[in-house]
């Protein structure tokens, strides 16, 4: 009976490769990388064609919303990465409550981007509108990138609150324990992704003047 | 904190990734202020500079690459490696065309 225990303890650590596990998840975010940085490349190129234009519609954007938007990410990166730390120490209720506050970061984040598209929405400024049909083509460019760039990256963030609220349910049901923690730890590096994206975009976007 | 040398299982402490999101915090305060500040041409080349240490900064040590395996840092050099040449070559296509 005994033997039998062991055995079986030892075959399902066997099938378990951690170190593969994370390396299909940064071949993925390299994936992530070329996406957005195809966009990135747009942007450059048609910010060079159109330097003036894109200065001028840069200063139709909030730069204390997305500064905002900068620190709350930056924060949800700090809490997601402790939460792994803390549950390799054992700590589970740490983690599970650093779990908690990144997804309550990530919701502040929408609530805020909610907020700001409404804004631009309300003053006629949205994909194909009269309004922003009506400006230069530098500046219909801009704000054609930023709704496509920021809307994609709100994607990622919506997406990372479902992955994390699954991998919080796994925490609390024992599945994701201090020694098994590598879907914790993949899905922290998809959400650091999500913050290193948005340490570019917020620069290009909303901090040229 | 500890055992900063061991390769495999290496735990950052809580207390460096606070002081990494400090100096995120202080890297996000100055860009913002820089911003604020013309610097002609410079403006673009200061904010991307701070944008590039702010993401060295999440990569090595909340990503934890400075810690892992090395094929993971070689991966990630190629593929921003494919990034920088494809930027160039469209650039170099766009300027003289």
């Amino acid at each position: 009976m005994n033997i039998h225990n062991e055995s079986a303890a030892v075959h399902h650590h066997v099938h378990r490769d951690d170190i593969g596990a994370k390396m299909g998840m940064w071949l993925f975010l390299f994936t992530e990388l070329l996406l957005f940085g195809g966009l990135f490349l747009v942007y450059a190129v048609y910010r060079y064609q159109h330097t003036e234009q894109f200065h001028l519609a840069a200063m139709e954007l909030n730069t204390g919303i997305g500064t905002l938007n900068t620190v709350i990410l930056l924060t949800s990166s700090l809490t997601v990465a402790l939460s792994i730390a803390a549950l390799q120490k054992g700590n589970k209720f740490l983690s599970i409550l650093m779990l908690s506050l990144t997804l309550v970061f990530a919701f502040m984040f929408m609530i805020n981007k909610y907020f700001e598209w409404s804004a631009k929405f309300s003053h006629g400024i949205y994909p194909g509108s009269d309004e922003l049909l009506s400006l230069p083509n530098g500046q219909i460019l801009f704000f054609g990138l930023y709704y496509v760039m920021t809307g994609l990256h709100g994607l990622h963030v919506l997406i990372g609150i479902i992955i994390l609220s699954t991998i919080l349910v796994m925490i609390i049901k024992n599945k994701i324990t201090f020694d098994n923690y590598a879907k914790l730890e993949n899905s922290g590096l998809y959400w650091h992704l999500v913050d290193l994206i948005w340490i570019f975009l917020f620069p290009l976007f909303y901090l040229i003047q | 904190m500890h055992e900063e040398n061991s390769k495999h299982n290496h735990h950052i402490g809580y207390g460096t990734y606070v002081l990494v999101w400090l100096a995120l915090l202080a890297f996000t305060s100055i860009t913002v202020t820089v911003a604020g500040v013309s610097l002609g041409e410079y403006t673009l080349f200061v904010a991307l500079s701070i944008a590039a240490i702010k993401s060295a900064l999440v990569i090595n040590i909340f990503m934890h690459i400075k810690f892992d395996e090395k094929i993971f840092k070689v991966f990630l050099l190629i593929s921003g490696f494919t990034l920088l040449v494809i930027f160039i070559l469209t650039f170099f296509d766009f300027i003289y065309r």
